[in-house]
């Protein structure tokens, strides 16, 4: 790793496990939730995400030292939704029925806490290089728990992974189905999203004791 | 009757909490006292009975396809729809600060006691949310739209303030240390969802087809009166 050093690297890694904006930090539910009933809006969303946090922190920490604090929400708002807008385009023009799909929910990046939480947190604190490095490694924290929960909720809601049917055909019987195995469709509505991520905060704090919450 | 049954959609079918997941992130940091969910809930009808009225008159005159033509015929084809997310948000950051001041000035109790809560709202999902979905929805009248920001409002307020109620509760019961805290919330936030889920079917005995009016007008009588019960169920389980 000569490109980075072992700061930096931290930086990347930290967010993916023991400091995850979802499962730890508690920001950025809201999309985390909506958009995972299958796996490709959940990648896009995950990618849409790291597009807008890495290129908002660069920004916002270049221009830190001019921001007066107490507009600050403001610009940040603004920065963020010019991003979102050039990213809502982009799906507009290349991936119409996707953008169709995520709905308002692209809009609402704007607004994602991950986004003014870490502009809050580190951007406004530190230099470009690192926020960029804060900025994609908490977006990829973000995204795994994205695609676990769209992987799950997928396969064992519609059968399927990206589409393709992995078990098999569920009117013809082939694959799994022939042993009479049958899709669990409570898996694509609203509330399994949300105990889906309890059951992955159950599993990580009791890998990880020192994350319980003593209340 | 499109009011009636525009509010009691928003509150319970597309509640923005359990259907939507709007707001979630302030739903789960201050739900862990009654008192404080109160003073958040009452905050975020308050500011999305303000913005989503003064959005919806931004989308209709400048953002939508063909909305400047009052400008005169030669700007009818201006389309700027895709401008809607600086908008909205720049209105509601700007309206929060203006609410906050206002009442501050003019009304120190409720300042007390939403205060701290104002700023924390610009960037609640709920409220751009509440902007967005009304665009996507194509709300019609400015009366429909004011409708659906206050209740859209009163239903995240009685969601926050069912957990907060159960979460004070939760304590004193034995749960597994790695689920303490935020995991058990998710999990009774999805239960929730999953009864309020049995709303569904509450409104579209009259929207799906055309039946006959007396039909529609004896389902909705029940629905109505099943909504009662529903409400006094909610009301015994918060106080509880």
């Amino acid at each position: 790793m000569g490109l980075l050093s072992k700061k930096d690297a931290k930086l990347i890694t930290d967010p993916l496990a023991d400091n995850n904006p979802i499962t730890i930090q508690v920001l950025g539910i809201c999309s985390a939730l909506a958009v995972t009933a299958e796996l490709k809006p959940s990648i896009v969303m995950a990618v849409s995400v790291m597009f807008v946090l890495a290129m908002g922190s660069t920004v916002i920490s270049l221009i830190r030292n001019i921001i007066p604090s107490k507009i600050r929400i403001i610009v940040q708002l603004v920065v963020v939704a010019t991003l979102v807008i050039i990213v809502d385009q982009i799906l507009k023009a290349f991936a119409y029925e996707l953008s169709k799909q995520l709905s308002v929910f692209v809009g609402l990046i704007i607004t994602n806490c991950i986004i003014m939480g870490r502009f809050e947190a580190f951007a406004l604190a530190n230099g470009p290089w690192k926020s960029f490095l804060d900025g994609i490694g908490n977006s990829a924290g973000y995204g795994i728990i994205l695609i676990i929960v769209g992987f799950f909720r997928e396969l064992l809601g519609s059968g399927s992974l990206l589409g393709y049917k992995v078990l098999g055909d569920a009117i013809e019987k082939t694959g799994v189905y022939a042993y009479g195995y049958e899709n669990n469709g409570f898996m694509l509505l609203a509330p399994m999203a949300l105990i889906t991520i309890g059951i992955i905060i159950w599993v990580q704090r009791s890998r990880n004791t020192s994350l319980i919450e003593h209340n | 009757m499109e009011h009636i049954e525009l509010f009691f959609k928003s509150i319970f079918i597309d509640n923005m909490i359990f259907a939507t997941f709007l707001g979630m992130c302030s739903y789960l940091a201050v739900s862990k006292k009654v008192a404080t969910a109160v003073g958040l809930g009452a905050a975020v009808i308050f500011v999305l009975a303000i913005t989503v009225p003064l959005n919806w008159l931004l989308d209709v005159y400048l953002l939508k396809d063909g909305a400047l033509v009052w400008l005169g015929p030669e700007y009818a084809e201006y389309d700027l729809s895709f401008l809607s997310f600086i908008m909205f948000i720049a209105t509601i950051a700007t309206m929060v600060q203006l609410v906050e001041i206002i009442v501050e000035k003019f009304a120190p109790a409720l300042y007390n006691s939403l205060g701290i809560f104002l700023p924390l709202i610009a960037v609640n999902c709920a409220i751009l949310g509440g902007s967005l979905f009304m665009q996507s929805r194509e709300i019609q009248t400015l009366g429909l739209a004011f409708n659906y920001g206050i209740s859209s409002g009163i239903g995240w307020f009685l969601a926050i303030l069912a957990i907060a109620a159960i979460r004070e509760k939760i304590r004193y019961s034995h749960v597994p240390p790695p689920l303490r805290g935020l995991g058990i919330t998710f999990i009774i936030t999805g239960l929730m969802a999953i009864g309020f889920m049995s709303f569904g079917g509450m409104l579209t005995g009259g929207d799906e087809e055309e039946a006959s009016k007396e039909q529609t007008t004896v389902v909705k009588q029940i629905v109505v009166k099943k909504d009662a019960i529903d409400i006094a169920k909610n009301e015994t389980e918060i106080t509880k």
